[in-house]
């Protein structure tokens, strides 16, 4: 039994994970799948780009990891799939681990990038909370690997086809609401310019001195993630780092953030980084090619003269 | 009932080095996992709501016993341990087997609490594992937990939405960092905790013969940085070396 089977419960990166499947698929000479499960818009969309296999079955709830993972287990042995892709963002993180168990099967989330060598998948994700990049393969014959959303571009229309796919499970969450959370549309991995903030920032009122500066540059606010998820000053779409979003600006000005790993990861393909701290011996000055060493109190109006 | 919390023993990464780009693990302590204290802390909420005994689940190298102090500290009643030279560095999946066995030894368990994610790896895969073994429904990134008779109401945290759900116990449940802010126990505190109850147990004892490996690592080093590293003395300068270069005022 030896295909490549595709999953995610969101659409746009169920199109990444073609992309990512096709580059297996045509080097390892298995044929490619997706799985819908309970989407029949997302299901016509891969159909035409792959062979997809739909699932509608009102058992299966998205929340309920175990059905998830046992509706996948069972479309892998129909379809005859050994190599899972999944998304790995957190609702494909948590199958990930399940069905991996499940199958006997090593798994890696978060991966970034792969290359092929000698028929085994060489993944590259972070490690040490980001301090270091880790190239790991699976040995499995069974192998999941969850790749980080916008890893790879989205796949385009080519030739595919569209099955029905039954599957049983045993339901055991319930779900009784879902709130989207506050919106912000903002998308700070494609900013060109970004002005980041941390903890150094003392006053929430100061954050307009920040936008203003955002503004004048034509970037975007981001932030390190106390900002967002203890302080609650800004939306959790702007964290830079591990558990937020990995930017590539060609411009990074970060501002009273320390630079620990979890952070400097998410900025680290910056092409240039410029850091404001009032500690000059702060990890994120080791990693900056402009350093200042001032208060924050200070340089926010100054830079919104010098910009305007 | 019995709560379970289960945490994981890393290298304090403040304290981790970078040397010609390998990290460098010598003279740096062991601590726990960041998210899993987020995780002990929910965990002392619900032994007081429930009356329940909180037990730390751990698997790891000898210096565990020590590094456990803490979550005991913390408000943990009791460790069960894990302990082996060769439980150092482990992969997720061996992990999870002994985890698993180890929670199976344990009476009356109701609640199985994790991180979302560890602080070294963050892979994220053991609770997923944990739970897939021992049947159990799982409930990930949970940001508020509150009880509601033999089941429990859970608020999770996704990428774009928050979604309550409700689940029946036993159950395995993952927290974020935002469900709480997690208790520092003075160094006293942790100097006592050293007499609570733990139960040290070696794999061979559950009976879990360590698998062939899942996952090999090829290389693991940081990556390159190459950085101007200028030091501005005043906005102006800044300002006028971004505009140079060509990245501001275009
Ligand atoms: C699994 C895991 C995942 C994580 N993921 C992320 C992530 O994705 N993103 C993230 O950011 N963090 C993440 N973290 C948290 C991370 O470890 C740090 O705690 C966080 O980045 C620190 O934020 P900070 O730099 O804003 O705050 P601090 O570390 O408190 O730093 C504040 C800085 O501001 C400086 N400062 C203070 N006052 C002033 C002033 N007046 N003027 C100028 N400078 C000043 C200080 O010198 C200090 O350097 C994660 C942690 C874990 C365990």
């Amino acid at each position: 039994m030896a295909g490549i089977l595709i999953y995610s419960d969101k659409t746009p990166y169920a199109l990444e994970l073609v992309t990512a499947g096709q580059i297996v698929a045509k080097d390892l000479g298995l044929p490619l799948q997706a799985v819908s499960i309970n989407d029949a818009d997302q299901a016509v969309e891969l159909g035409k780009r792959v062979e997809v296999y739909k699932i509608a079955n009102d058992d299966i709830n998205l929340a309920d990891t175990a059905a998830v993972a046992s509706a996948l287990k069972q479309t892998a042995e129909q379809v005859s799939a050994n190599i899972i892709l999944l998304s790995s963002n957190r609702r494909g993180k948590e199958v990930a681990g399940r069905l991996a168990q499940s199958l006997q099967a090593g798994c890696l989330s978060d991966v970034n990038s792969f290359t092929i060598n000698s028929g085994k998948i060489e993944c590259s994700r972070n490690a040490l909370g980001g301090a270091t990049v880790a190239v790991q393969q699976i040995e499995t014959a069974n192998q999941v690997i969850a790749i980080m959303p916008k890893a790879f571009e989205k796949a385009p229309e080519g030739s595919g086809s569209l099955h029905e796919l039954t599957v049983e499970v045993r339901p055991r969450i319930k779900v009784l609401e879902v709130k989207p959370k506050a919106g912000d549309s903002v998308d700070i991995e494609a900013a060109d310019i970004l002005v980041a903030v941390g903890q150094g920032l003392e006053n929430q009122g100061d954050l307009a001195k920040v936008e203003a500066i955002a503004k004048a540059l034509g970037g975007e606010v981001a932030c390190s993630k106390p900002i967002a998820t203890d302080k609650k000053w800004l939306s959790e779409e702007r964290i830079i780092g591990l558990s937020g979003k990995k930017c590539k600006p060609s411009l990074a000005i970060v501002m009273g953030i320390s630079g620990q790993v979890q952070f400097t990861v998410g900025i680290r393909d910056a092409k240039t980084i410029v850091a404001v701290n009032n500690d000059e011996n702060a990890d994120i000055m080791r990693m900056a090619d402009y350093i200042m060493v001032a208060d924050l109190e200070d340089v926010l109006p100054e830079l919104i003269q010098a910009l305007s | 009932m019995n709560i379970v919390v289960a945490m994981k023993q890393i290298p304090d990464l403040q304290q981790v080095r970078i040397r010609n780009r390998q990290p460098v693990f010598e003279d740096v302590p062991y601590t726990l996992g960041n998210i899993d204290k987020n995780a002990l802390e929910a965990g002392v909420a619900l032994k007081e709501a429930l009356d329940a005994k909180l037990i730390v689940v751990s698997a790891g190298n000898e210096e565990l016993e020590d590094t456990i102090k803490e979550a005991l500290a913390a408000g943990a009643d009791e460790a069960y341990l894990v302990i082996d030279d060769s439980l150092d560095n482990i992969a997720s999946d061996t992990s999870a087997t002994l985890i698993a066995a180890a929670i199976k030894k344990i009476d009356d368990v109701g609640i199985i609490l994790f991180g979302e994610g560890s602080g070294d790896n963050y892979s994220g895969q053991v609770a997923s594992r944990v739970a897939e073994i021992l049947e159990l429904p799982e409930v990930g990134y949970a940001k508020e937990i509150e009880l509601n008779g033999q089941s429990l109401r859970v608020t999770r945290s996704l990428e774009e939405s928050e979604e309550l759900v409700e689940v029946e116990l036993p159950t395995v449940i993952t927290v974020v960092s935002e469900i709480n802010e997690a208790r520092i126990p003075a160094v006293t505190q942790i100097l006592k905790a050293g007499k609570k109850p733990k139960e040290v147990v070696s794999p061979h004892e559950l009976e879990i013969a360590i698998g062939s490996v899942q996952v090999t690592t090829l290389s693991n080093l940081a990556p390159e940085t190459d950085r101007k590293q200028i030091v501005v003395k005043s906005v102006d300068e800044l300002v006028k070396a971004l505009t140079t270069e060509g990245l501001i005022g275009r």
